[in-house]
């Protein structure tokens, strides 16, 4: 064992540290390509947005388009859906937040929130369920399964997956969803179309 | 282990080899001559049979490779055209759908078998954890496996599962972007899939070397929990347990062929026959049977964390086994209450299983609930407890006697 002079800090000490940590950065550095190589690469960013013509939707239909991969609802509402959305207030919510790429984050999920002012009756929306990801389905009037708990029994979505229920303006009800459908980035070009991203 | 002879070479090339290398002498050691205790019933194949499932899956998994196309646009064709096309590809691919069921069968039952007999409790609790991350390696690349045909239920499985990690707190998102090298599960995605699942079953065999390693240190267990004393409570692994393994290889492989050639989809989803698509969700999603268990655990939790964290909770507490379990009796044949408790928690993984294939409504989610809680309380509560209020019935003195005493009782007369 070491004498007592020898107990002190060395030169070798300090050498074996050095080393480690030199070795533990450049591993670190190393190891960063073959981290980021998985993250999204340049062709798949470049997919970024998309355009779409409003002006064939009539009231109350309903289409799925893909964005990045990913479906995106458009609902032309009804005034009745947009009533039914309004009616509920901002604390009787599960998701009090906008979940809106185009307003302030922590901006309360009003139904207004969730669309573009001006343009109430178009819900525009990402049609991938907050909990895992599954497409939710839109209202089917044959069937009472888009229910909302204090709601009328019509409309909005339900994803078949784990059951989670969203309200006419696409607001996570009922069901293991943390949060509100999320609103992509999006701005009218005019009156009927629109750029999605 | 006392009884059982060293390999020397007697020819002057295994004299030769030996000094050089000496690979005969270590298998002479480990697999010919290694003693096992001479109790052990057929619950002891499976490990046998575990062996041959992984070498059954590579070999299916490297011929299926060479005429598989990992790309959104063309993965689904090529499985069609390995079904209709390749020459005996619809075997080849069944008996590697099928092999990966039979793979978990097997897996299952092994678990239970080491459950019962505390073959966890010291000193293989080693053995015992890297069994855990096994059958965890098993997971992760059958479901990776279960991506590539790009059917409707291999998108949303892969979609809902890399889903989990966006439960994460803060980093969830990125994560998940991560995971799919895009926005979404797509080409990148398959691709690196594709990848690991060819990696995962090699890693695999390496960490069944490990397994085996420990295994070889304390040797095996066996139905008395009683370790070996002396030379007469073992013989040599060669031919005896040889022999029994592949007697039991046989029968299993029949049970194997019984599936692959009478029902090589039952076990399958029929919208995988469905090419995926990204925008339309099936009405139904439901992972492969040996996942269902877990499945109904995640969807028992109304919380999405809390139904992740419970998920790989139910699993990852298979590690802290070895020490919630106080009892000193390995084997649950001397265990009277232990026992019972067992078959209920076998019963309840069942249970929970069926759970998971069920819609996640009304009285479904509520058993799911109240089994989730079982299936936790048995490990967190009875085991610990168990341990400490029972009374063992006695252990007989070595292997040996029990042996004796089993065949005495069954050479007497019938009262």
């Amino acid at each position: 064992m070491a004498t007592a002079s020898h107990a002190d800090v060395t030169r070798r000490d300090f050498l074996y540290i050095a080393t480690g940590a030199v070795g533990a950065v450049g591993a670190a550095l190393t190891a960063w390509p073959f981290i980021s190589q998985m993250n999204p690469d340049a062709s798949v960013k470049a997919l970024a947005s998309i355009e779409f013509d409003l002006a064939p939707l009539a009231e109350g239909q309903e289409v799925t388009i893909k964005w990045r991969g990913n479906p995106v609802i458009i609902r032309h509402r009804g005034a009745k859906e947009i009533e039914l959305a309004k009616s509920v207030a901002v604390s009787d919510l599960k998701d009090p937040v906008a979940r809106n790429a185009n307003v302030k984050d922590g901006d309360p999920a009003t139904d207004e929130n969730r669309v573009i002012k001006g343009h109430e009756q178009f819900l525009i929306m990402m049609g991938v369920c907050t909990h895992l990801g599954c497409v939710p389905q839109g209202d089917n009037p044959a069937k009472e399964y888009a229910v909302v708990e204090g709601s009328l029994k019509v409309g909005g979505w339900f994803c078949p997956c784990h059951g989670s229920h969203y309200d006419t303006a696409g607001r996570i009800r009922k069901g293991p969803a943390p949060e509100n459908l999320h609103v992509p980035e999006y701005s009218y070009l005019s009156d009927t179309k629109v750029k999605i991203g | 282990m006392a009884g059982h002879t060293k390999y020397t070479p007697t020819t002057a090339f295994g004299k030769w080899m030996h000094e050089r290398l000496p690979i005969y002498a270590m298998v002479q050691e480990a697999a010919l001559d290694f003693p096992a205790p001479k109790n052990l019933n057929y619950w002891w194949t499976f490990g046998g049979i575990l062996s041959m499932m992984l070498v059954i899956q590579i070999i299916t998994g490297i011929v299926l490779v060479m005429h598989y196309t990992p790309h959104t646009s063309m993965a689904f064709d090529s499985v069609e055209h390995i079904m209709r096309d390749v020459n005996y590809g619809w075997l080849l691919r069944y008996m590697h759908a099928n092999g990966a069921s039979m793979f978990f069968i097997a897996v299952y039952i092994h678990m239970f078998r080491g459950m019962y007999y505390g073959s966890y409790k010291a000193p293989r609790e080693v053995l015992w954890m890297i069994g855990v991350v096994i059958y965890l390696i098993m997971m992760a690349t059958a479901f990776m496996g279960y991506v590539l045909p790009w059917g409707q239920m291999s998108f949303w499985g892969a979609k809902v599962i890399t889903n989990l990690f966006s439960a994460i707190p803060l980093f969830g998102d990125a994560i998940t972007t991560w995971l799919w090298g895009g926005y979404s599960v797509d080409n990148p995605t398959l691709n690196r899939f594709f990848s690991l699942h060819y990696l995962l079953p090699f890693v695999l065999a390496a960490v069944v070397g490990l397994h085996v390693w420990a295994l070889h240190v304390p040797g095996n267990n066996n139905p008395t929990g009683v370790e070996i004393k002396s030379g007469q409570d073992s013989i040599p692994f060669h031919p005896y347990y040889s022999m029994k393994d592949l007697f039991a290889i046989a029968v299993f492989l029949m049970f194997f062929a019984a599936w692959l050639f009478f029902g090589p989809n039952y076990l399958g989803h029929a919208i995988n026959y469905e090419p995926a698509n990204p925008l339309v969700t099936p009405a139904h999603i439901v992972p492969e049977w040996y996942y269902l268990p877990f499945y109904a655990i995640l969807r028992a939790i109304p919380s999405k964390l809390g139904g992740v964290i419970a998920m790989f909770g139910s699993i990852l507490i298979l590690f802290a086994l070895p020490w919630l379990d106080t009892s000193k009796v390995r084997s649950g044949n001397y265990r009277p209450i232990f026992k019972g408790f067992f078959w209920i928690f076998a019963i309840v993984c069942v249970a929970l299983g069926y759970l998971g294939s069920k819609p996640a409504d009304g009285i479904y989610v509520l058993w799911a609930r109240i089994l989730t809680a079982y299936y936790f309380a048995h490990f967190i509560i009875i085991l610990p407890l168990l341990g400490l209020i029972e009374t063992p019935k006695p252990l007989p003195a070595s292997i040996s006697d029990d042996v004796l005493a089993k065949s005495k009782a069954k050479l007497a007369p019938a009262e």
